[in-house]
């Protein structure tokens, strides 16, 4: 690979092994990559794993593109926490002779992206972003709680096979009041910790984390978060034991979202949101580590609980 | 020292209340103070002050009333000095 990021000795070793049996195949670019048929295999049984706990609560499933309308993405105040992690969409405007200028500059190497403005839309960052301005009002008593799935982009180009620049992540998502959001994370506390120690037999754990809130207004923002336990992450190791992976957080956002987006409770106050994901490339990924290469050699019970 | 730091908080801080009706010892946060809010004020509070805050500073508890940010800053004023 044409890699220009470091890499462990743990993660070239995975990386290689990876791509010679051809479950990610990768591009030039760090973090990016195609996923093979056995690959997407798993994705597709974790996928039906994570509906076979949450598709009885009644939840409205939605897919969108991977991508948010500028204004959305703005609302959302993502651009004030995390602008490192940001991708945003440019598109070419111009007639022939700016077409013309456009192909020079690229024959020569010369910058050309002050060619393409900005195009209305952004990568979405995370699966969960664009339930929230469909949520905008009062809610009903019951609430509202959302199926969410989404390629999400993550600028941050790594050597770590689990650090990807574009993953999908499934979510569930709930907004409500503050009662209704802690049954909600009580129950994908112990739900996800089922499926992933019991079921998918993987050497997981759970602990309080902080988002990577940018500067050092970001390092306030990521202590508040820890002192009041607002996020927590399931964590299991792949390339490293000390620096295990999160491959599923589970996230309290408070009224953040309900102010921003303008969403009430029945009582006038601001609703409340809180999301639970899964990294659907990361917890493969895992398993690949963890059981082996070829998902017909797993565990049997792990191979049951796939329906492989 | 108190009235700057009062005329930051109401510029900064989007408090839901008036912060001439706020004690020294008010909950800024219970005042309506969101986290983005309180960012906001620490580093206005910098700037005002020529003071930067270290990293064990960067938590809640130390803006959470007008009697801790006026400590902070006295103590960070005073190692300046110093």
């Amino acid at each position: 690979m044409s890699i220009s990021v470091p890499q462990t000795p743990a993660e070239k070793k995975f990386y290689d092994e990876l791509v010679a049996h051809k479950l990610l195949i990768p591009c030039d670019v760090p973090g990016v990559f195609g996923r093979g048929g056995v690959f997407e295999d798993v994705v597709d049984r974790l996928m039906m794993l994570i509906s076979k706990h949450g598709g009885g609560d009644g939840a409205e499933i939605q897919r969108y593109p991977p991508l948010l309308s500028r204004n959305t993405f703005v609302q959302s105040g993502y651009l004030k926490s995390f602008p490192q992690m940001i991708g945003v969409v440019h598109s070419f405007v111009g007639k022939d002779p700016e077409h013309k200028k456009l192909l020079e500059r690229v024959d020569q190497g010369e910058t050309w992206s002050d060619d393409f403005p900005h195009a209305d839309l952004v990568l979405t960052p995370a699966a969960c972003y664009p339930v929230y301005p469909q949520a905008k009002g009062t809610l009903e008593a019951k609430g509202k709680l959302v199926d969410i799935m989404s390629y999400c982009m993550r600028h941050e180009p790594s050597g770590d096979p689990a650090r990807m620049q574009m993953f999908r992540q499934r979510e569930y998502v709930r907004v409500g009041t503050p009662e209704q959001i802690d049954e909600f994370r009580e129950t994908w506390a112990k739900r996800s910790m089922t499926i992933m120690v019991e079921q998918l037999q993987l050497a997981a754990h759970r602990d309080v984390a902080n988002d990577p809130f940018f500067g050092r207004g970001g390092k306030m923002l990521a202590m508040n978060q820890r002192d009041a336990a607002l996020k927590h992450e399931i964590l299991i190791p792949i390339c490293s034991t000390e620096k295990p992976t999160a491959c599923v957080s589970i996230n309290y956002h408070q009224e953040h979202f309900g102010h921003l987006f303008e969403i009430r409770q029945p009582n006038g106050e601001y609703a409340h949101t809180s999301c639970i994901g899964f990294g659907l490339e990361r917890t493969t990924l895992a398993l690949l580590h963890t059981h082996g290469l070829a998902p017909a050699e797993w565990p049997k019970s792990v191979r049951e609980h796939l329906g492989l | 020292m108190t009235e700057d730091i009062r005329a930051i908080i109401r510029e900064h801080a989007r408090l839901t209340v008036d912060v001439a009706t706020l004690a020294d010892d008010a909950d800024l946060y219970q005042a309506g103070m969101t986290s983005h809010a309180s960012v906001n004020l620490m580093l206005a509070l910098e700037e005002k002050f020529d003071v930067e805050f270290p990293e064990r500073m960067l938590r809640r508890r130390a803006f959470e009333n007008i009697a801790a940010i006026r400590a902070a800053v006295e103590e960070l004023t005073a190692e300046k000095a110093g």
